[in-house]
């Protein structure tokens, strides 16, 4: 665990024995199984998200897709009565085949991320709207599928079993990012792509497949958010989800210019924002004023983290300089 | 502070005495960066209406003694005296205020303005009003003597973009007259000038020199420093090697102070004539994407080294791009071995043990921010890892034995690259692909920016590789670097291999002449 995680776990404790203190509700297990529920749903969402900044790109269209992947998956058992297992397996396939086309318009095409995904934001939601001709997607009446429920919305031993979900993937990622050969490369990517091209590292594959993985684990989310709200309305469904994403990482600190971060640093992130909501219902405040305490939250630590990187680079300046004079008097 | 002001008091004495003061002096000018000494205990002087020669090898330190004339940077001690007044370090606004102008090797330029906007640029004179138009009447009249004194042959509306090099030069020079300039510091202007153009800029230099304006001209081209010099001055490892007054200056004076113990290392390495191998890389009618309309032709054998020469802009990077994969050829083919090559992309060429260490070390050769273990085993991860995951010992054993082999000077392999040293960043590069067993090898530009000594052991490096049977295709603009380390000389000259020199006809002259579309010797 790096410093920068460690301070960050620091600071979610702190933040958790204040709000503790002053409502004690927020330890009741409902409170707590209600939090990490979130958590995990927001923690798969985020983990896509670190796969993309990590190569210094970005994926502003998460939200739509959540929309959009749970409004057909919905659609997939509830209208058309298809096996969830087989649904799943679609709506996986169709998350691919997003990150699939993003990747490939970046690589091949050349186009900025952000460009491409924005486009994507504003597609996906538009297309969810009209597939549900701007209506609702639901279940009916007394549908019900005991399986698919234990497994998204259900709970092991008290623990929502979309945490453990997140803790598996996390454990997943974390090799793939932090030990596998293509972890390295995204990290080399991400510090200096045409350093990396130029040893010999097939690039655009690598990007490729960042994108591939963040559609893949936005899919899986928006089951679980899908199985979380059990109703859709694409109009507002997943709405900001991509900047709750982006916070998370930035937060756990990843460089959107790529190549820094960790995955313990974005799910430590994610466990903050969704500490924040928390604490925003909990301590009466308007929850109006979320975003804004939110927003706050993230300028002040991104500022600090900063702050601190200028003052520790002086510092060795300062140092190097003194040693220089030590020298030039020894001389 | 005691040092500051008795060096100034003593300087101001000075000036009181002596009529023919220095205009600019330089004393026990110390300046180090992380890893390297880029000047150490240097002093010169430059009297009014001086021309001095400023010659080095690339890494000897003329840059960093650039950047302290015109204020980017501050020496660690020592003193620079402009006019009589001592500083510790100039500013930039000090440097501007004092006279001293530069015009660099990069034009800067906007291609998309007249000449007299780009002098005047920042500067133009208005006409009376609150609109604040500006008066290209007497914009033009400012310009006309500026430019007559250049001796520029183009009026002042012309647009720079339809400008030869040498005449933005002239115009960049003019801009320099127009702030007053009493120094005028001309970095390598000629590097990229053909030899007609480059005649008429030593005449401005001259006529600058009539007008009592100092010039300090930077120059890897000694001839030109002969014609024009009234003193030289060398600079070798930080270190002033040495002065050479108007009489005697010569060519042969400079390259010993310049490269000293260098030339042993040189005749060494060239001594043995070798018997040519077979042929590795060919190039058959490839066209580059800078020149789609010159095809070349290039032949790399097994067991040499190529060196490719040229002006800048010849396209001799392009056609490294070309045989590393980076950039496709618009027509022609490749050959490894005799057999067809298609080169998709880097990767490809990396599978087929084709090489290449890029110019620019800092931007394509090494990841800054990853190790020296890290770096080496990049291209060749795959071969460092078990199940797809990451072997640390793998790669630290890689890494230990290119360290050891190359003489990586570094604390331990874990180290970041970016506080090496140039030549130790220029050492991991070459490690990570003397790891991998190379077929064709290709270095552009080698030791650019890298001091004297980790040179020798490159060019031991090439050599060693050559004998192994390595086809080896080295890019050099360091004229003594190509004549010495290469078997044969390829010469470029826009887009085209202009000829191909073999021992017997080396010289700087043949090359020279290659490099500027002529027929040799």
């Amino acid at each position: 665990m790096s410093k920068k995680d460690l301070g960050l776990l620091i600071l979610i404790l702190v933040v958790g024995t204040v709000v503790a203190i002053i409502n004690p509700r927020f330890l009741l297990p409902i409170n707590l199984a209600n939090t990490s529920n979130l958590i995990g749903l927001f923690g798969i969402l985020s983990i896509g998200q670190a796969f993309v900044i990590i190569t210094g790109g970005i994926e502003l269209s998460v939200g739509s897709v959540v929309a959009l992947l749970g409004t057909l998956f919905i659609d997939f058992i509830a209208v058309r009565e298809l096996d969830w297992p087989l649904a799943f397996v679609l709506i996986i396939a169709l998350g691919a085949i997003i990150g699939l086309v993003h990747g490939w318009l970046i690589t091949r095409l050349k186009l900025q991320p952000f460009v491409v995904t924005l486009c994507g934001l504003l597609i996906y939601r538009g297309v969810a709207r009209f597939y549900t001709a701007d209506g609702t997607a639901g279940f009916a009446f007394g549908q019900n599928f005991p399986d698919l429920e234990f497994l998204t919305a259900g709970r092991s031993w008290g623990v929502p079993n979309s945490f453990i979900a997140l803790i598996v993937i996390s454990i997943v990622m974390w090799v793939v990012l932090h030990r596998s050969v293509f972890g390295r490369y995204l990290y080399a990517i991400g510090k200096n792509e045409e350093a990396a091209k130029y040893s010999g590292i097939r690039t655009g594959r690598v990007v490729m497949a960042a994108y591939v993985i963040c559609g893949v684990l936005t899919a899986l989310s928006a089951i679980y958010f899908a199985m979380y709200t059990r109703s859709i309305s694409p109009a507002s469904h997943g709405q900001f989800y991509e900047l709750y994403a982006i916070a998370a990482a930035v937060l756990g600190g990843f460089s959107l210019r790529g190549g820094e971060g960790s995955l313990i640093g974005v799910i430590l992130g994610t466990v903050l924002l969704q500490e924040l909501q928390n604490l925003v219902n909990l301590l009466g405040i308007p929850s109006s004023l979320n975003f804004a305490v939110m927003g706050g939250v993230i300028l002040i630590g991104v500022l600090v983290d900063q702050q601190w990187g200028v003052f520790r680079a002086r510092r060795l300046m300062v140092d190097a300089a003194r040693k220089n004079v030590a020298g030039a008097a020894a001389e | 502070m005691a040092h500051r002001l008795l060096s100034g008091v003593m300087n101001y004495s000075e000036t009181s005495i002596t009529a023919s003061t220095p205009f600019l002096t330089l004393e026990n000018v110390r300046k180090t960066y992380p890893g390297v000494v880029a000047l150490d205990g240097f002093s010169m002087e430059v009297r009014p209406g001086e021309v001095i020669g400023l010659v080095g090898e690339n890494g000897a330190g003329k840059s960093t003694l650039m950047k302290i004339l015109g204020g980017v940077t501050r020496p660690d001690t020592g003193t620079v005296t402009v006019d009589g007044i001592a500083h510790d370090g100039l500013s930039v606004e000090a440097s501007l205020g004092s006279g001293i102008a530069f015009v660099h090797q990069e034009l800067n330029l906007f291609d998309n303005l007249d000449v007299a906007a780009n002098i005047f640029f920042g500067r133009e004179p208005l006409r009376a009003g609150a609109l604040k138009l500006v008066d290209r009447a007497r914009l033009r009249t400012m310009v006309a003597p500026l430019l007559k004194r250049v001796g520029a042959n183009f009026s002042a509306d012309t647009p720079v973009a339809a400008l030869s090099l040498a005449q933005q030069q002239m115009v960049e020079i003019a801009k320099a007259l127009s702030i007053k300039a009493r120094l005028v510091i001309l970095d390598e202007p000629t590097s990229s000038l053909p030899l007609a153009e480059t005649d008429k800029l030593l005449d401005v230099i001259k006529a600058l020199k009539a007008d009592g304006i100092s010039v300090i001209f930077i120059s890897h081209r000694l001839h030109e420093v002969e014609r024009v010099a009234d003193r030289v001055v060398v600079l070798r490892d930080g270190m002033l090697a040495g002065t050479l007054q108007k009489s005697a200056i010569n060519h042969d004076q400079m390259v010993k102070l310049m490269i000293g113990r260098m030339l042993k290392e040189r005749e060494k390495a060239s001594e043995a004539a070798r018997a040519p191998g077979a042929v590795a890389l060919a190039a058959k009618a490839i066209r580059t994407p800078a020149y789609p309309s010159r095809p070349v032709d290039l032949d790399v054998r097994r067991g040499e080294i190529l060196g490719l020469a040229g002006l800048v802009g010849s396209g001799r990077t392009e056609l490294a791009r070309v045989f590393f994969g980076i950039d496709s050829s618009l027509g022609g083919a490749l050959e490894l071995g005799g057999k067809p090559l298609a080169l998709g992309s880097a990767a490809d060429a990396v599978a087929h043990g084709i090489f290449l260490v890029p110019e620019d070390r800092k931007l394509t050769g090494i990841l800054l921010d990853l190790s020296i273990a890290q770096n080496i085993s990049l291209p060749n991860l795959p071969a460092h890892a078990r199940r797809s995951l990451v072997s640390a010992s793998a790669e630290t054993a890689t890494a230990e034995k290119q360290k050891s082999n190359l003489g990586i000077r570094a604390p331990s392999v874990q180290t970041r690259t970016g506080t090496l040293s140039g030549g130790n960043q220029q050492k991991v590069v070459l490690g990570k692909w003397l790891a991998m067993n190379p077929k064709v090898m290709i270095l552009d530009e080698p030791t650019r920016g890298i001091d004297i000594g980790a040179k020798a052991e490159i060019y031991g490096l090439m050599r060693a590789l050559a004998d192994a049977g390595v086809a080896v295709l080295m890019i050099s603009s360091d004229m003594e670097e190509v004549i010495g380390v290469s078997d044969r000389i390829a010469v470029m000259h826009e887009g085209q291999i202009s000829g191909i020199l073999d021992k017997d006809q080396f010289s700087q002259e043949n090359v020279l002449l290659l490099a500027v579309g002529k027929q040799p010797k």
